[in-house]
Parts: C-alpha cells; sequence; structure tokens
C-alpha cells in the first residue's frame, strides 16, 4: 500500500530549467507547490567547486552529472524490423539528472526559432506547394505563432541572461546581428563574450564571401547580470568546462544561479531529491488527474502525492514514458497512424569539418560553451526547400569550447590511435586544429517515433520506452548540401589538411557517438487533438489538470537548439495558467 | 604609626562598605526618557522592525532552536557567555517583565532581579533607544512573540569575571548618558545616526576597545567611534576615515551593500554577513540610506563614493605580471591565477555584486590577517536576502593548499595591485584551520 501525502495545489515533476520556471511562476501565484526530482540535490558549492568539477575523466568521460542508464533507460532500434536494444551505456545523448537537470551541464546555446519554422507546414505549401512535402513527413505548424511568443523567449532569455549581438531590433536590422533571426522586443541582456581566434578567421571568411556571421547567443556572462528574481550571474573565465560540467565561477545561466535561491525563500514552494515519479494518477473518467504516485528512494516506498495540478517538467523522453504509461493521450500506431503520444520523435542534424594549420596556434584551452562566430545565411527561411530537395536548414558556426586532453584532440584521419605515432600526432597538431559545425533541423516522420517496450521492464516493472529513429533522406540531403557550403568556407581559409564528417545517403542511426542531447516530439502540441498530446498551452488535450513543458512539444524539431523555445514555451504556458486556467479549470483550446 | 594605622583602617572599612554597597544596594534604572514623537504609534508591528534593527533574534537564538529563547553559547574574551531566554515564557524567560524593567534590560543591562548582565548584551549602544522604539519593542515581546519553556545554562566565567557586582563599577566608569542628541540638521543623517548610534549598535564591533575593555566612545563625538576594531582576531574596518568605505563609497553603494551584503566594490564577510541575513536586510531601504548618509556625513566626505566600479586606472604591475603569466614568477602569483583568478581577475577588481575587488579590500589589506586567511581557508558565503537572494559561495581552499602556500597566496593578495599591507607567515595560518 503506497504511502498518501497531504495534498498539494501543484505537484511538479522534474527540477530543471522548466521545473524551476513553472515552480517560481505557481509559487508567485500563491498555490503550495511541490517538485519531485529524482536526482541528487545539486548547488554550485560544493558540487560544481573549483577545481573538482574540472575533471574531465569524471564528468566529461564518465559523465557523474548524468542518468545512471543502470537506473534509468530507454530502448533503441533504427527500423521497426529490428529488435530495441537497451541503451546501457551513455552515446549519442545524455539526459541530465539532479537538481538543475541538463541546465547543470549544457553549453548554454540559446536560440529562438526563426518564426517560419513555428509554421513550417503553411510556410512550405504557401512557398513551394504541398508536393514539396515527403509522404512520410509529419509536418506540422506549431499553434502559437512567433509574436504570441515573442515576449515569453524575451523573459526567459532575461531570465537566464544571455549575452549576444541583437540583428533584427524590432524589424530593423542592426549591423553585427543575425539579419535572418525574427524581430526582437529589446537586445540581449548582455553584450556578446569576446571572440576566439578561430572563430575570427571563420567569420572574416565568411564576410569575405558574402555572409552575415554574428556573434553565437549563449548563456554565459559576459559581465556581472542580475535577473528579474535578483539571482546573480557574474563574467565567464574562458576556462572551457561547460558541456558536461556545472559552472564553478556563476557564469552559466543555469536553474541554481538563474532561479533556485529565490525559489527556495518561497514558503509555499518545497521539493523533494530522490523522488522518482512513477506515473500520473488519473480519475476513474481519466479527464483529470488526482495527482502523482513517486518512488521515494530515501525509504524506499511509493508514495501517492494528490495535487490539483499536475505539470510535467522531465526530459522530454521520460515526460513521454510517463504520459504513455499513465495513459494520457493514445499511443502512436505507425501501422495505422492514428494516436498522438509517442508521435513524431525528431533529432537534430549536425556536421563538421576539421582543418589543421601548421603555422596557427588556437589555444584552445580558452573558451565558454558558447563560444563561436555563426552564420544564418543558410537558416530555413534561406532555403528554396523545392529547387534544393529538402526541408529543413541549418546555422553554421565556428568557435573552439574547450581543449581538454581525453575528447578535444582532433587528429588527421590516419593518426594512430595509441602508442608513438599518437603521441607524435599531438605534438604535432594539438592546438592546430579548428573546425566549423552544422547545427541543423530534423523532421517528424511516420517511422520515427517512440512507444512502449514489449519486452524490457524497469525496476519498477514499467515497460521501458521504445525508440524508433533513423536518418531520413530529406535531413541526409540538407546535410549534405550544408557540407558543400562549409567546405567552400573551410577551403577559403587554406588549411593544410582538412576533414569532413557528414551524414551521407543510407546512413543508419549510430547510438554510440555523442551526436547531441535535442530529443524532441512525442507530446506534441497542436491545435488537433488527432496529431498532437498538448494543446497551444502545452496542456494534456484529454486531461485538462496535466501540463507537459519541454521539448516534448515540438512537432518537429527546428535548426537550433531548443532551450530558447522550451524556455519561452515554459513561460508562455505558465502565463496562460496563471491568467486563465487558475480561474476555471478547463480545456483552455 | 597609629595614624598610619587607623587611616589604613578606615580606608579597608570604607573599601568593604563600598563594596557591600555595591553587592546589596540596589542599583537605579535609568528612568524612561520622554516620548517625544508624540504622533507615531507604538504597536506590536512597529515593535518587530525595532527587534530586527537591534538584531535581537541573532545572539538571543541558539543554533537550531527556538528563536529568542536563548542559549546560544557567545565566545568572548572573558569566556562563554549563554544569551538569555528573551521570549514571554514566565519562568525561564521575561514573561514576568514590567516595562520598566524590560527597559533597564536595554539601558542598564540588569536582569529583573537586579544581577548585570554581562556586557556582550550591548547596553552600551542601546541605552540610546527612544521610549517608543523600547515600548513597542516591550509590546512585540510580550504580545507576538511566542513563549518557549528553556532554561539557559547560567554563564560560568572565572574569578573575578564571576562577580557580577563588579559590572556596576564598570558601568559607573563606562556608560553614558542615556539620550541621543542629533548629529545635525538633517534629518536622514540623524535618523541613521540614532540606528548606527543606538538600536543597530554598529560600535560593538566597528569602534576599539578601551584599556577597560568597553567600547572607545559610543556617539561621534569621541574620536575613536566606529574608527575599526576586533572581533576574534578579525580586524573590523574602520568606517569614518578618509580611506574608509564611508569615504570610498556612495550612499546608494553602502545602502545596497547593507541590504544586500553585496555591492559593486565588495561582499559581506565574518559577522557582517550575519547581521545583514538577521537584520539590516529587514530594514525599509530609507533606513538603509539613512545609515549610508550618516556614514558619508562622518567620514567627512563632501563628495561620497569616491570609488566606481569602473574606474579605469592604468593597468598595475601586477595586472602585467598576472596577464605575462611567466611561469617563473612567484609561487604567491602562481597560486592567484590558479585559485583566485577565474573570479577576482588579473586586475583585482573582481565583478560587481558577485566578485569582490581584491585592490583596497579592507578585508584584504586590514592590519590582522585572519579574516582574510580565514576565508581563503574555509570559504565565504553571502546571506540570502529578498532584494538578492543568491547565496553566493566561495569554496575553501583548506584541502588544497598548505600553510606555506596559503600564506604566500595571503601575502601576494595583501602586496598586489594598490595594497601595501604585511606579509604573512605559515605559523598565523596553521591555528585557523
Amino acid at each position: 500500500m503506497a504511502r498518501q501525502d497531504p495534498k498539494k495545489d501543484v505537484v511538479i515533476v522534474g527540477l530543471g530549467w522548466t521545473g524551476a520556471v513553472l515552480g517560481m511562476e505557481m509559487a508567485e501565484e500563491g498555490l503550495e507547490v511541490l517538485a519531485l526530482e529524482r536526482g541528487e540535490d545539486r548547488d554550485t558549492v560544493p558540487d560544481f567547486k573549483y577545481p573538482n568539477i574540472a575533471d574531465e575523466l569524471k564528468y566529461g568521460i564518465r559523465y557523474d552529472l548524468m542518468q545512471k542508464p543502470s537506473s534509468s533507460t530507454l530502448t533503441i532500434r533504427r527500423t521497426e524490423s529490428e529488435t530495441a536494444l537497451p541503451y546501457r551505456q551513455l552515446g549519442s545523448f545524455l539526459p541530465g539528472d539532479g537538481v538543475g537537470g541538463a541546465g547543470s551541464h549544457w553549453n548554454g546555446h540559446t536560440w529562438r526559432p526563426q518564426p517560419e519554422e513555428l509554421r513550417l507546414r503553411s510556410y512550405t505549401i504557401e512557398r513551394f506547394g504541398k508536393q514539396t512535402i515527403p509522404d512520410d513527413m509529419l509536418l506540422q505548424d506549431y499553434p502559437v505563432s512567433y509574436d504570441e511568443l515573442e515576449p515569453y523567449f524575451d523573459r526567459f532569455e532575461r531570465m537566464s541572461g544571455i549575452s549576444g549581438q541583437a540583428g533584427n531590433l524590432n524589424g530593423k536590422t542592426i549591423p553585427g546581428g543575425n539579419p535572418f533571426e525574427g524581430w526582437r522586443s529589446a537586445d540581449y541582456c548582455m553584450p556578446p563574450l569576446q571572440q576566439t581566434y578561430d572563430a575570427t578567421l571563420f567569420a572574416d571568411a565568411a564576410k569575405a564571401m558574402g555572409y552575415h556571421p554574428f556573434p553565437r547567443p549563449g548563456a554565459i556572462a559576459s559581465e556581472s547580470y542580475v535577473n528579474e528574481y535578483g539571482m546573480q550571474l557574474g563574467p565567464c573565465s574562458f576556462c572551457g568546462f561547460c558541456e558536461r560540467y556545472g559552472c564553478y565561477n556563476y557564469s552559466k545561466g543555469s536553474p541554481h544561479v538563474c532561479i533556485l535561491d529565490a525559489l527556495k525563500r518561497k514558503p509555499n514552494f518545497s521539493y523533494k531529491t530522490k523522488a522518482e515519479v512513477l506515473r500520473v494518477e488519473l480519475a476513474e473518467d481519466k479527464k483529470t488527474a488526482t495527482g502523482v504516485t513517486y518512488f521515494d528512494h530515501r525509504t524506499g516506498e511509493e508514495v501517492f502525492q494528490p495535487a490539483d495540478l499536475v505539470i510535467l517538467c522531465a526530459y522530454q523522453l521520460h515526460n513521454v514514458h510517463l504520459m504513455l504509461v499513465s495513459g494520457i493521450g493514445q499511443p502512436y500506431d505507425p501501422a495505422t497512424g492514428e494516436g498522438v503520444t509517442g508521435r513524431g520523435y525528431a533529432y537534430q542534424m549536425s556536421g563538421g569539418v576539421q582543418m589543421f594549420f601548421k603555422d596557427k596556434e588556437f589555444n584552445p584551452f580558452v573558451g565558454t560553451g558558447s563560444n563561436g562566430m555563426v552564420i544564418d545565411d543558410f537558416g530555413i527561411n534561406q532555403i528554396d526547400f523545392a529547387r534544393e530537395g529538402f526541408i529543413g536548414g541549418s546555422y553554421i558556426s565556428s568557435g573552439v569550447a574547450n581543449g581538454q586532453p581525453i575528447r578535444s584532440m582532433p587528429l588527421p584521419a590516419g593518426t594512430p590511435a595509441w602508442g608513438k605515432g599518437w603521441k607524435e600526432g599531438i605534438g604535432q597538431w594539438y592546438g592546430h586544429a579548428m573546425s566549423i559545425g552544422s547545427h541543423g533541423s530534423c523532421m517528424s516522420y511516420k517511422n520515427c517515433y517512440l512507444d512502449l517496450d514489449p519486452t524490457y521492464k524497469d525496476a519498477f516493472g514499467r515497460p521501458m520506452l521504445r525508440m524508433t529513429f533513423n536518418w531520413n533522406e530529406n535531413d541526409i540531403r540538407m546535410t549534405q548540401f550544408m557540407r558543400g557550403k562549409m567546405e567552400e568556407i573551410a577551403t577559403h581559409l587554406k588549411p593544410d589538411l582538412m576533414q569532413s564528417g557528414f551524414k551521407k545517403e543510407g546512413a543508419m542511426y549510430d547510438v554510440r557517438p555523442y551526436q547531441t542531447t535535442h530529443n524532441v516530439g512525442g507530446t506534441a502540441m497542436g491545435e488537433d487533438p488527432k496529431t498532437s498530446v498538448l494543446n497551444r498551452y502545452l496542456q494534456a488535450h484529454d486531461v485538462h489538470n496535466v501540463f507537459a513543458m519541454g521539448a516534448g512539444a515540438f512537432p518537429q524539431n527546428i535548426q537550433y537548439n531548443p532551450t530558447g523555445l522550451l524556455g519561452g514555451l515554459a513561460y508562455w504556458a505558465a502565463h496562460a495558467i496563471r491568467t486563465d486556467y487558475l480561474r476555471q479549470p478547463r480545456n483552455l483550446a | 604609626m597609629k595614624t598610619l594605622m587607623r587611616l589604613v583602617l578606615i580606608g579597608i572599612v570604607l573599601a568593604v562598605v563600598v563594596i557591600a554597597a555595591m553587592v546589596w544596594v540596589p542599583v537605579q534604572h535609568t528612568p524612561a526618557q520622554a516620548l517625544t514623537e508624540p504622533g507615531s504609534a507604538i504597536t506590536a508591528a512597529r515593535g518587530e522592525y525595532v527587534m530586527r534593527t537591534a538584531n535581537c533574534m541573532a545572539c538571543h537564538t541558539a543554533d537550531d532552536g527556538q528563536p529568542f529563547a536563548g542559549g546560544r553559547q557567545i565566545e568572548s574574551p572573558l569566556g562563554i557567555i549563554y544569551s538569555t531566554n528573551i521570549t514571554p515564557d514566565k519562568d525561564t524567560g521575561i514573561g514576568h517583565y514590567s516595562l520598566d524593567e524590560f527597559r533597564a534590560t536595554l539601558y542598564d543591562g540588569l536582569r529583573k532581579d537586579g544581577a548585570h548582565l554581562y556586557p556582550a548584551m550591548p547596553y552600551e549602544n542601546l541605552r540610546f533607544m527612544s521610549e517608543a522604539d523600547v515600548q513597542a519593542m516591550y509590546l512585540y515581546f510580550m504580545q507576538e512573540v511566542p513563549a518557549v519553556n528553556n532554561k539557559v545554562p547560567e554563564t560560568a566565567l572565572k574569578f573575578p569575571f564571576n562577580q557580577r557586582w563588579g559590572l556596576r563599577a564598570w558601568n559607573m566608569l563606562v556608560l553614558k548618558e542615556a539620550e541621543f542628541k542629533p548629529v545635525s540638521d538633517d534629518a536622514q543623517i540623524n535618523r541613521g545616526a540614532y540606528l548606527v548610534q543606538g538600536p543597530t549598535h554598529c560600535g560593538a564591533c566597528h569602534s576599539p576597545r578601551n584599556s577597560l575593555m568597553a567600547q572607545d566612545g559610543v556617539s561621534d563625538e569621541h574620536p575613536a567611534f566606529l574608527t575599526g576594531g576586533d572581533v576574534d582576531g578579525w580586524s573590523v574596518p574602520d568606517l569614518r576615515g578618509k580611506d574608509s568605505v564611508s569615504a570610498q563609497w556612495s550612499t546608494q553603494q553602502m545602502a545596497h551593500y547593507l541590504a544586500t551584503g553585496r555591492n559593486d566594490h565588495a561582499t559581506s564577510v565574518g559577522e557582517m554577513s550575519l547581521v545583514v541575513e538577521h537584520s539590516l536586510q529587514y530594514l525599509t531601504s530609507e533606513d538603509n540610506h539613512a545609515i549610508a548618509a550618516y556614514l558619508t556625513h562622518l567620514s567627512g566626505s563632501l563628495e561620497a563614493g569616491t570609488l566606481s566600479a569602473e574606474s579605469a586606472t592604468a593597468p598595475t604591475e601586477t595586472e602585467r605580471l598576472l596577464t605575462r603569466a611567466d611561469p617563473t614568477m612567484s609561487l604567491g602569483a602562481r597560486l592567484y591565477i590558479d585559485n583566485c583568478g577565474g573570479c577576482h581577475a588579473v586586475d583585482g577588481r573582481g565583478a560587481a555584486e558577485i566578485f569582490p575587488a581584491l585592490d583596497g579590500n579592507a578585508l584584504v589589506t586590514a592590519n590582522s590577517p585572519t579574516g582574510l586567511i580565514h576565508v581563503i581557508l574555509h570559504g565565504a558565503e553571502l546571506p540570502s536576502t529578498e532584494l538578492r537572494p543568491e547565496a553566493l559561495r566561495m569554496q575553501g581552499h583548506a584541502w588544497r593548499l598548505s600553510d606555506e602556500e596559503v600564506a604566500e597566496l595571503a601575502t601576494f593578495v595583501r602586496q598586489s595591485w594598490h595594497n601595501k599591507a604585511s606579509s604573512v607567515s605559515a605559523g598565523v595560518v596553521k591555528p585557523l584551520r
């Protein structure tokens, strides 16, 4: 028999970025709010303190801040003809763990989608005709427009402390910024960070070729900053320990330095760690939730936590899993195309060109996770989908993030992987390499989805989440297009050696090498309950007192890193809950 | 010979009589002052605010204890003093105190039973409190504070300090007239002076002690008042000299520091962080600005705020040295780059509100390096406040640096940029671990 705890107004599942934002918004409404976090509690000191956190083996290689597959994982297959197997060793993506979630160990890249990306289906049909859309592609509009979201993007950016350079202020093009971005009501809250040598070389080459380089926007402070909660960031020291690490320098925007100390002061907010939510409990008519059941790892018992409002703020994969095991939304069936929960899982398509220069020294140990110069000349709103034969786009960038000795030691192809030859390679090339990367869209397809695994169960007896995902021709054509453009820029830089890494036709998804932790979809937002789980306020169509934050809401992925969009959506949803839902709880759409 | 004997005898008798009188003749309470603010309401809510200004809670609450139930161990140079239970509990607290008896604790350091309180209770300063504030605080304690039955351990100092009657003599020598005297025609400065000299009892730490271990002046007529003191070996900064923060910071920056423990130049450390946490963050912005205005006035600075966060000066020799980062530079400089530079930067200026400047930092250049060494070894944490909720922490380095290394590092920061303080030896570091 599960323990039952006293009822709360709101229970929040997961205390990362969106959990902290929603916690604050609900607490400011005066509600009794409880956040349940499955991982450990974490804070800058002691958990990220210097120099302990700058331990590449512990955090960069052994993933100390990430979820452990032995306690939580999913199964993965590429095609329906394969048998999905558990993801037993982290590789392709790295879900975060503990208070702060992925906000602890991210790089800080914070983008808004292009306005066209939020209405991609309509935009594609209007511009290029319906026939441009491949049959197997689930191309959908987001049910909310850029103009509606703009104030919430702005709020998230100001809260999380973004350094950058606006390119479009209220429709006016600002030199030095991204001329292809959507309008901004105000400039970034901090000026852009200083750039490293490789980024400067790239930007100069891009400019000479007629492109429009601008500094990458990121949640890395370029100066002292105080946000709306009175929370503070200090200027970055370019130590290069961002991705996979917590920041010891109070410089990287994270739930800890941007929200949590302010939130913890609220007497009506509390949180529990080591509290792993197993399912959302529904009322008999399945139209409302009564609370959640979680496993309390401290006491070793199941707990029923009643609540009037359940807000899922776990990582995208876990939100989808929770909805599937709780019976929220009809599970997607690829055979019939019916059902919505788990439908439209998407990822991110990226590629890179590595260059080696005998006579250039890049000092790669100087860097930040958001370092770099970018061009958006081949972004989604600059591509002729009909002419190029794909729907999508990429931003292209260069700028070293770190020079860590184990994982950031690029060597020319053919260099021995160990021994004398390897040592000679390191001696010759360490610090002499730079790269250009592309970060691009990945559409959703009928045969890429999440469902419950028929074989494997987790420690609580729940079927594991199963991912069926493979690369699709459309996105491979997109990345090959980028390859052409990027190799031109690389050639312009006249390196001594150059090598490219892009998905080629027929490439199969490989879960072993790290690619990106931008897993999206599965709880898509949309107007039509037949093709989406959530409405435009991230509220479950079927269960009105369940809201789900995060990138699961993306009907297909954008070309950018997802945090800016999911952060804006979180404030957008919170606004709807505060100003409308709480007055009259119901389906808002 | 007989005459001499007689005189000695008379002397002894007189001494016995005086001592007997000191011990047994009841002390007169300092009378109440006139209620000089006839229009102001005396309410428990006001009393709570006055309590915050006087920071009663910090000393009268034990770690993990009930608010105001006493029992906190206060380390004094004479030994451990236990704070008293000041909840309205009738057996163990002050529930049976009349207003006059309550006032006597604040003005004269007297318990209801006539025994003298040790001057860890800052009655040297609290006796400047207005009658309206005293009455309001009495209302607050009697009406709003929950009674807690908690018998605290009796303070047991060594002889002769356990002879509480001796404090009567001390009081006779030390205590000044119990009335706050306006210092200026400016109402804001006067309000600041009242708070500083009276309830907030800044002088208890920021003034030096005289040969009687009393505060060397409790109002600004005394030249030593607020010129810096010593707490547990930490040098407490001067608040009125021309190089003091009162002269260098703008009143805005000073008020922000009081409310949050941080400003563009510095962050609070040691006991001051507790004062911000338990007292000053609860003051109105007007009162913190009044304190700041008084301190500016006191420093004689006509143009407050000679220091600006951005004050761009030519790079110092230290900045050039650290920027070159030549591996042959001194151990202190290398330790600075490896442990401190990421936040405090090569120019020693840190960053506004988050990384305190070390160039010109009062803790860094203090006569006693104790505070600096303590922070290097054990780190520091800022209080979470309403305006600035982030409990910013600097981690400690005790596990990472040897005594010699700490000494080298402390010496380096004490003598770099514009700092010209004395060297630190490893022997000073060891006992602070």
